[in-house]
């Protein structure tokens, strides 16, 4: 399974699929992560964690234990 | 007719500078009950009848985060007459997510496109036509930073409120969900009209298919409903509010080209230069310690003190004691009236107001800070080390102005979001030493351990180490447990913040300080005031001269036993114990008194003249005083930095937890310490030795305990 966690700085994704349920899941749809998206990472945090993605034309900071659930294409 | 209208919209959509124009800055601010999120409410500018209450800004309606809630059971209870949905036009998408959800409510909408001038300035073009035509409600662009398009803002929405006309907008579903819902919506006929707080039964259906935890509460599923979504969900290989989730931004992703048309799609905004500097890899540190070197050096080290001091020194001793005192004296009012009003009460307003100049410079930086943007970035760089310990990275500033002075530190977690993170940093920011407690460190550190130089080094490193272990000792208990949202946060574009904007968020911190914070100060400032200046003799209740005689002195008689095993317990210390609750820096003065040192005390400090305060050092040996210090240093701290976890801790319950915690904690530690120094200085082994030892186990199980399973996840599972 490739994750967000797999794209190199600057490298872009299409959402497959977000795995678990409830909070998190919730939480990653209602700000645009869902089925179809494009995301890109941006950057990493300068102490490795978290990481900052774009998508839908803004920024969002993820940490790295909740990025791994976001599956792309 | 009264109307009330509710603004809503995403973080960092410029809801509070609309709110504030709207209202012309003249709110009521309070909280939500039972909880310490903002509420502000006021009336419309330019009309008598629109009352407008500000939700907390939100990115859904989801029912996990505390904002999402509140807003959601404010939509649902008290149902407005009409919801401005204020709108980032310069990013719509995110933002036409939480439209999509507001619409559905049925509550006639009007929806605000904001920043309008930052869509022309780049040679955008909004459709609003074709904007207000897909979801069934008016479009209005505005500017609230300008005050451009308020006035058609106001007049949309009299419109609305007026003529009622509810909004129908209704989000298409695949085949397979529109015919559950259809089902569900059915099965809802018979469900009383009260139970749907005036909600479209569709909306209940929608809820009731994603599962949603605040829905199933109204109105729980039945086994054979829950069947019927397994399947559903078995089908679609996903589960409902993650399909439903995608269909609203397929919706608006769809509708996108017709609305807004952008001149120049791939262009670096200027947000993206800046943060290519200011969280770059090498340099996002540097630019971190610098931005809070100018906050601490502004506030503690120069402007806020140099004006605490002023009001202190000059505007409260000076002119109002030193004025009212020779006024009573001139009309002959009689010593205790004299000594009430101008010690008990001047003294009592003056600890609140002097913290103002102080507490107005750090609250400036801080919302330059937050309205800039750079508040979000600080969150990203420290999340890493704060989160480990149950506090968020923007704990770092609170921590930060704790070594000046608690009272701003504490008023400093405001900016948290999360409420269990705030709570974290609002009971353990005053562990860390403030600049009051520098006077016992120094007296300690040279009278007694002849001025090693680590010695003040341990004191900071006993105040971050009480942080780091209160943080993983009280994540693991029930109130702490959770905020079921995790960390994914927005990281706003970089904005200049206006004067206005920054003026009235530093109005409003300050008068909050002073209206909740300065009763508690105040009232207890006056009652500690008369118990150290009275004294119980022959002739009744009178002021006395001698501190030994006053009525503290029989409280702290009493009930010194109680530090007999931390190795200080007698009468002067519990005093100077009790009279450090005024203020850190009486602990010293109060020794000089009651110990008959000649001279100003903190200058004999300063000056390192030990032989002078010899009378204070007898009384000590290295262990009982650094026990004694290690007391000072934890225990619940003065009656102004109570007052500000009161303001941010939101309840009587939580702020009695917070003392009675600080309290325990350094009760058990100085035992620990003190019972341990004796042991390892050669004495026997007393019944108290093993109590020190099973509370110290008893701290390790806090600390190395498992964590319980996480209330949130746990619910989730069980739905």
């Amino acid at each position: 399974m490739r994750t967000v966690l797999d794209l190199k700085t600057g490298e872009q994704g299409i959402v497959r699929r977000i795995h678990g349920r409830g909070p998190l899941k919730r939480r990653f749809s209602d700000m645009g992560i869902t089925k179809g998206t494009s995301i890109k990472v941006t950057k990493i945090a300068p102490l490795g964690d978290p990481i900052q993605v774009n998508l839908l034309g803004y920024e969002l900071s993820v940490r790295k234990e909740d990025a791994c659930e976001i599956e792309i294409e | 007719m009264k109307y009330t209208i509710a603004l809503a919209g995403n973080p960092n959509s410029g809801k509070t500078t609309l709110f504030n124009q709207l209202t012309g800055a003249r709110a009521h601010v309070g909280n939500w009950p039972g909880v310490t999120v903002e509420k502000k409410e006021g009336s419309i500018l330019r009309s008598d009848n629109l009352n407008l209450i500000d939700l907390p800004g939100i990115y859904s309606l989801s029912p996990y985060t505390l904002e999402e809630v509140i807003a959601r059971n404010y939509l649902l209870k008290e149902r407005p007459d009409v919801i401005i949905n204020i709108v980032d036009a310069t990013n719509l998408e995110r933002n036409l997510y939480l439209t999509t959800q507001i619409v559905e409510t049925g509550i006639p909408t009007v929806i605000a496109c904001n920043m309008i001038d930052l869509v022309n300035q780049a040679g955008d073009y909004l459709n609003s036509k074709a904007l207000s035509a897909h979801f069934g409600a008016p479009v209005v662009e505005i500017s609230a930073l300008r005050g451009d398009g308020l006035d058609e803002l106001v007049s949309a929405v009299k419109e609305a409120a007026s003529s009622r006309r509810e909004s129908h907008y209704v989000l298409h579903l695949s085949k397979e969900v529109e015919a559950e819902i259809k089902q569900v919506e059915k099965e809802l006929e018979t469900t009383s009209s009260d139970k749907l707080h005036g909600m479209p039964r569709r909306w209940w259906a929608q809820k009731l298919l994603e599962q949603d935890e605040k829905a199933l509460e109204e109105i729980p599923l039945s086994s054979e409903q829950k069947a019927r979504i397994d399947a559903l969900e078995e089908k679609l290989d996903d589960d409902v509010q993650s399909v439903i989730s995608t269909a609203r931004f397929k919706s608006i992703a769809a509708i996108m080209d017709s609305i807004y048309t952008c001149k120049n799609p791939h262009r670096l905004s200027l947000s993206d230069r800046i943060d290519k500097i200011v969280t770059n890899r090498i340099l996002a540190l540097p630019i971190f310690v610098l931005v809070m070197f100018l906050v601490y050096y502004l506030s503690i080290s120069t402007i806020g003190t140099l004006g605490t001091d002023y009001v202190n020194d000059v505007v409260v001793g000076e002119w109002a004691q030193g004025g009212v005192e020779a006024l009573l004296t001139n009309l002959g009012a009689s010593d205790w009236i004299i000594g009430l009003t101008v010690d008990g009460v001047i003294g009592g307003v003056g600890a609140v107001l002097g913290f103002l100049p102080q507490m107005a410079v750090l609250f400036l930086l801080l919302s330059i800070l937050e309205l800039s943007g750079y508040m979000a970035r600080i969150a990203f760089i420290l999340d890493r080390i704060f989160r480990k310990f149950g506090l968020s990275g923007k704990s770092f500033i609170p921590m930060l102005i704790g070594t000046g002075c608690s009272v701003p530190g504490i008023m400093a977690s405001r900016t948290i979001e999360q409420e269990a993170d705030r709570r974290m940093t609002a009971i353990t920011t005053s562990f860390v030493p403030c600049g009051a407690k520098l006077p016992i460190i120094a007296f300690i550190a040279g009278a007694l351990f002849s001025g090693a130089w680590w010695f003040a080094p341990i004191c900071y490193f006993v105040g971050v180490a009480a942080v780091i272990v209160s943080g993983i000792v009280l994540k693991k208990t029930r109130g702490f447990a959770g905020d079921p949202a995790p960390f994914v946060m927005e990281l706003p574009e970089y904005r200049l913040p206006t004067f206005k904007g920054v003026l009235l968020s530093v109005w409003e911190r300050s008068f909050a300080f002073v209206k909740k914070a300065g009763t508690i100060i105040l009232l207890s400032s006056i009652v500690l005031w008369f118990l150290q200046a009275y004294g119980v003799t022959s002739q009744g209740i009178v002021a006395v001269e001698d501190a030994g005689d006053s009525i503290l002195a029989v409280i702290g008689g009493a009930i010194a036993w109680l530090f007999i095993p931390l190795g200080f317990g007698d009468w002067q210390s519990t005093v100077a114990t009790f009279t450090g609750l005024i203020a850190k820096e009486n602990v010293m003065s109060t020794f000089a008194i009651v110990f008959g040192v000649q001279g100003d005390v903190l200058e004999l400090i300063e000056a390192g003249e030990w032989s002078s305060l010899a009378a204070i050092t007898q009384h000590y040996t290295m262990s009982s005083a650094f026990s004694f210090l290690l007391f000072q240093l934890l225990c619940a701290p003065c009656f102004a930095a109570i007052g500000a976890m009161h303001r941010e801790l939101g309840n009587a319950k939580w702020t009695l937890f917070a003392v009675a915690y600080q309290t325990a904690f350094a009760y058990s530690f100085s035992l620990i310490y003190y019972q341990f120094a004796l042991l390892f200085s050669g004495n026997p082994f007393t019944p108290v030795s093993a109590v020190a030892i099973v509370v110290l186990l008893a701290w390790f199980y806090l600390l190395f305990r498992k964590k319980p399973i996480e209330q949130g996840k746990l619910q989730v599972e069980s739905v």
